[in-house]
């Protein structure tokens, strides 16, 4: 029997195994497939904090979930439209949001008598009737992976570490999806190893033929290319695209990049990236700790390159008090946090924004750092640069939001040319003749001269202590303190006359509601918003924030615009603080603290709710 | 060149001063530290400008605002994390810093170790004066057993670091000890830790006279010093005694104090210092008995141990220069095109 093809709008795909199972590596290889083929795509992995979470168990499911289509995607969607699980705790752990009629895939080897215990099941929930709803399609994908390789001289073990290329090689099929982008990557991979190349080919082309070849099959999905402006893209992560942004800064700077870190999840690939590309003049230092980390950036910086520290949310409390030294040193220095669930170590690979307080506040004293926040994968990119752009010109350190949805989500890039990319000016302090430097000394911006070690005439001391204004001298005169309290945040208020305008992503310029967003709920809010004006004929705006502090100029008049005010928030209401406190208005919060993202519909309610509410 | 060469000759201590009043307490040990430094970087052949002196915070640690070089003052414990990320940056620069046992060992105790083993070429002055004087007289790592302080009014149960054991621990790569009031050592010691290539750890024992006055008396009076002190000299058997009659023998491990005026010992059959030899220095590190114990060995001065081993800053510059000469230098536009594209009409 021949399969009908069936060409579909847009289609989520659940990958779900064991922690081991390969389901990362499945879902990003999908991914490069889906981009090379021209379909937008959103993607979300999702694995747990262990490396490998005792087999078979619920604790150990790893899944990548991704979303692509001929349309625009903004979210790596709601409800499957396919599961693919490898073993019954996958299967328990995610059928819950497999839709009505989706197509279950599932592994018939990983619901034997041990799995179906490990995950809690007395008897396989696939013969209870449950598998009724869907449309099940068992592969003995275990069985099916070792008969390919029949002949290899690979042990048990091995061998079943390419089930999940069986089960890529069937999904490219019912894909419509040619996969030479993955045999390039398994040949570059596994160059060494020609056995377990030949292993991993052999299971995705089986797997591919197994779709082509079986008759119990009967529909394929085409999903066309997107309708995306014209272009040349790739395809980027989120750390991916935060280091490729600090690259460019650097180089669009004359800065040599330094950046000291201190492994933690989800913010380490930014290490390991930078590590790579050391013929860009790229130091990467891997610190004995956090404080040593940023430490060493504000020394690099001190010594004119451009300082960079990454973590996330744990090691932004030890790095606190070196915050407060770069703020008094006012030296360029930008401060990386991936955020993810806390407090404390929390929930490590889950996503969370609710270090914005921290980022705005957490530090002794008067302490104002700038903020900038990216809104998705590709968005790391402007983001980052715009915030080594301020902390350069500005002399002073700021804090670059990122989260773990974000670093991790992938998405179409429309990458830019390096000459299009403006430069960043730099300007060190030369000497004056026989005049004695002044440290201090301020330029319209309000901010001092960076003076390098090495030139003649600026020797100059500077430290925690605070400063007196203009010669930098140790002071502490009470009338000095306040003066220069205030001087600090007015320096970092003076940045936002360096900063563009608050612009409405979407919806009307004034009218009943406002959606305020900051952060990775960009995609949600932007689809919830396009839903409800174009198909259900509401006039909803959408505002989304990267300057997170100072904010944008006009940001005060722009929210007085709107009869209500909704901000969405995956904390426990940060930005709405800060919004109520700074522009006394009574805006309202939507706040969901799961360690996943907002989904599309529990916004939408939301939204729906605001609106008949406040007839 | 020439005029930049004859500069940094015609250099003296005044020209190390600052406008700043020096404002440790009168009679304070640092004070003739900063005067042995300000009397020995002239000598050293670097401009002004090339030299950073980095610190921490304690009393010890105010010493950058006194020195007319480039300086920070950085926060507690940290001044060696910066300094290395400031060395990694820019390896032409003279890196110096000024810590206490409260900001090296305590609380900057971590990044210490670290830079040891990195062996960045920075010198480290570890002030030690067996208390915290900047908090007004609480216990630190370095304080005997059983000290009384504010924080231990009855006594400290802390068993005290040995700084020099510590460092060589850490595989440093330069260790010495010196002593505020032996100006001309002091000197020696700082020439001989710019010279080398690497970290050198030079702890230089320093009287607090307000919170600990006298804590090194044994090995600072006239009238002790004979006794208690040995001090180091490469190739030089271990003599001390106020008429140089005495000497340390290596029985096996196990060092011995040997009588010169009895029958048949000369300083031939003594030990003579080596400064490579790691075995002997860890051994030299544990002559740290309190001089108020019989029959202990005298403190030692001078170098304990010296050895040569690539540079962290070295080894990242030329890791650098070989990925690039593989790699050819970055092309950001192939970067930012990344390995896979496709193009939208």
């Amino acid at each position: 029997m021949k399969a009908i093809l069936e060409a579909k709008e847009s289609v989520v795909i659940k990958f779900a195994g064991d922690s081991g199972d390969g389901m990362q590596l499945t879902g990003s290889q999908f991914t490069n497939e889906i981009v090379l083929g021209g379909s937008d795509i959103a993607t979300f992995p999702d694995f747990p904090a262990e490396i490998r979470a005792p087999q078979g168990t619920l604790a150990g499911v790893s899944g990548f979930q991704l979303h692509f289509g001929s349309r625009k995607i903004y979210t790596p969607g709601d409800e499957y439209d396919v599961l693919v699980a490898m073993n019954a705790a996958a299967y328990k752990a995610n059928i819950k949001r497999l839709k009505k009629g989706g197509t279950l895939i599932v592994n018939t080897a990983g619901f034997d008598a041990k799995n179906l215990r490990l995950a809690g099941y007395d008897s396989s929930p696939l013969q209870n009737g449950e598998g009724e709803n869907f449309r099940l399609i068992e592969i003995d994908v275990t069985r099916l992976t070792r008969e390919s390789l029949e002949g290899l001289p690979l042990g048990t073990k091995e061998k079943d570490r390419s089930k999940n290329m069986f089960v890529l090689g069937f999904l490219f099929w019912m894909y419509n999806k040619k996969m030479d982008s993955t045999l390039n990557f398994l040949k570059e991979k596994f160059s060494k190893l020609p056995d377990i190349l030949e292993a991993n080919i052999r299971a995705i082309k089986a797997g591919y033929h197994y779709g082509d070849t079986t008759e119990t099959f009967t529909t394929r999905y085409d999903v066309d290319a997107a309708d995306l402006e014209p272009g040349t893209y790739r395809n980027v992560m989120g750390n991916q695209a935060t280091v490729l942004g600090l690259i460019t800064a650097s180089k669009k700077s004359g800065l040599p990049l330094f950046y000291g870190s201190y492994p933690i999840t989800p913010a380490s690939d930014i290490l390991h990236m930078l590590a790579r590309h050391k013929n860009f003049g790229v130091k990467t230092f891997q610190a004995e700790d956090e404080i040593a980390a940023i430490c060493s950036a504000i020394g690099a910086s001190f010594g004119g390159s451009l300082g960079v520290t990454g973590t996330s949310g744990p090691g932004m409390s030890l790095k606190a008090e070196a915050m407060g030294l770069a703020v008094m040193l006012e030296i360029p220095l930008v401060i990386i946090d991936v955020q993810r669930g806390g407090p404390s170590t929390g929930l490590p690979t889950k996503t969370e924004q609710a270090d914005l307080l921290q980022a705005l506040y957490g530090r002794n004293s008067e302490c104002p750092i700038p903020v900038v926040a990216a809104h998705s994968p590709s968005d790391c990119f402007e983001s980052v640069i715009e915030a080594c752009r301020i902390a350069i010109q500005h002399m002073t350190p700021v804090i670059f939001l990122s989260d773990g949805y974000i670093a991790n989500g992938s998405e179409p890039w429309r990458f830019p040319k390096s000459n299009d990319i403006p430069e960043i000016k730099v300007a060190f302090a030369k000497p004056n003749g026989n005049e004695t430097f002044m440290p201090y000394q301020r330029d319209e911006k309000l901010s001092r001269p960076w003076a390098l070690p090495g030139t003649k005439g600026l020797e100059h001391r500077v430290g925690g202590l605070e400063k007196e204004n203009i010669t930098g001298n140790i002071s502490y005169e009470p009338d000095n303190h306040e003066f220069m309290v205030k001087l600090r945040e007015a320096k970092v208020e003076k940045i936002a006359d360096y900063i563009p305008e608050q612009k409405i992503e979407a919806g009307p310029d004034r009218g009943r509601l406002l959606i305020l967003g900051w952060g990775s709920t960009f995609g949600v809010i932007k689809s919830v918003v396009k839903e409800l004006n174009e198909i259900e004929g509401h006039a909803v705006a959408h505002a989304h924030l990267r300057y997170m502090r100072p904010f944008p100029k006009n940001l005060g008049e722009l929210l007085k615009r709107y009869d209500i005010i909704l901000i969405p928030e995956i904390n426990n209401g940060q930005l709405i603080k800060v919004i109520r406190d700074k522009f006394l208005v009574p805006a309202k919060g939507y706040n969901r603290i799961r360690g996943v993202p907002i989904t599309k519909t529990e916004l939408k309610e939301k939204a729906l709710e605001v609106l008949m509410k406040s007839v | 060149m020439m005029s930049m060469a004859t500069t940094i000759q015609s250099l003296t201590a005044k020209d190390f001063k600052t406008d700043q009043d020096v404002r440790w307490c009168p009679g304070c040990g640092d004070y003739s530290i900063l005067a042995q430094v300000h009397r020995t970087l002239p000598g050293l052949g670097i401009a002004r400008e090339n030299i950073v002196v980095v610190s921490g915070i304690g009393c010890s640690s105010r010493f950058p605002y006194y020195t007319n070089t480039f300086g920070m003052h950085s926060i507690h414990g940290r001044a060696t994390a910066i300094a290395s990320g400031l060395k990694a940056a820019r390896p032409d620069l003279s890196v110096w810093i000024v810590t206490g046992d409260g900001d090296g060992l305590s609380i900057g105790g971590n990044h210490m170790i670290h830079l040891l083993r990195r062996n960045f070429d920075v010198n480290i002055l570890l002030f030690n004066n067996q208390i915290y004087g900047l908090t007004k007289g609480q216990y630190s790592p370095t304080s005997e057993f059983n000290k009384v302080t504010k924080s231990t009014p009855f006594g400290s149960i802390d068993y005290p670091f040995n700084p020099v054991a510590l460092a060589i621990g850490c595989d440093a790569t330069f260790v010495a000890r010196t002593l505020d009031v032996e100006a001309k050592h002091q000197q020696d010691i700082l020439k001989r830790a710019h010279a080398h290539k690497g970290t050198s750890f030079v702890e230089i024992y320093q009287n607090c006279n307000i919170f600990n006055d006298g804590a090194f008396l044994a090995y600072s009076e006239k009238a002790s010093q004979p006794e208690e002190t040995l001090f180091l000299e490469h190739g030089k058997p271990l003599v001390f005694g106020a008429n140089k009659d005495k000497g340390i023998k290596l029985n096996g491990f196990h060092p011995e104090v040997m009588n010169l005026s009895q029958n048949g010992i000369s300083a031939n059959d003594l030990w003579i210092h080596d400064e490579n030899d790691l075995v002997k220095a860890q051994i030299l590190a544990r002559f740290f008995d309190n001089p108020s114990k019989p029959n202990h060995l005298p403190r030692p001065f001078g170098v304990f141990y010296v050895n040569q081993r690539p540079t962290y800053e070295e080894l990242l510059s030329e890791q650098i220069e070989s990925v690039t000469e593989k790699l050819g230098e970055g092309d950001l536009d192939k970067l930012l095109r990344g390995k896979e594209v496709w193009e939208i009409k």
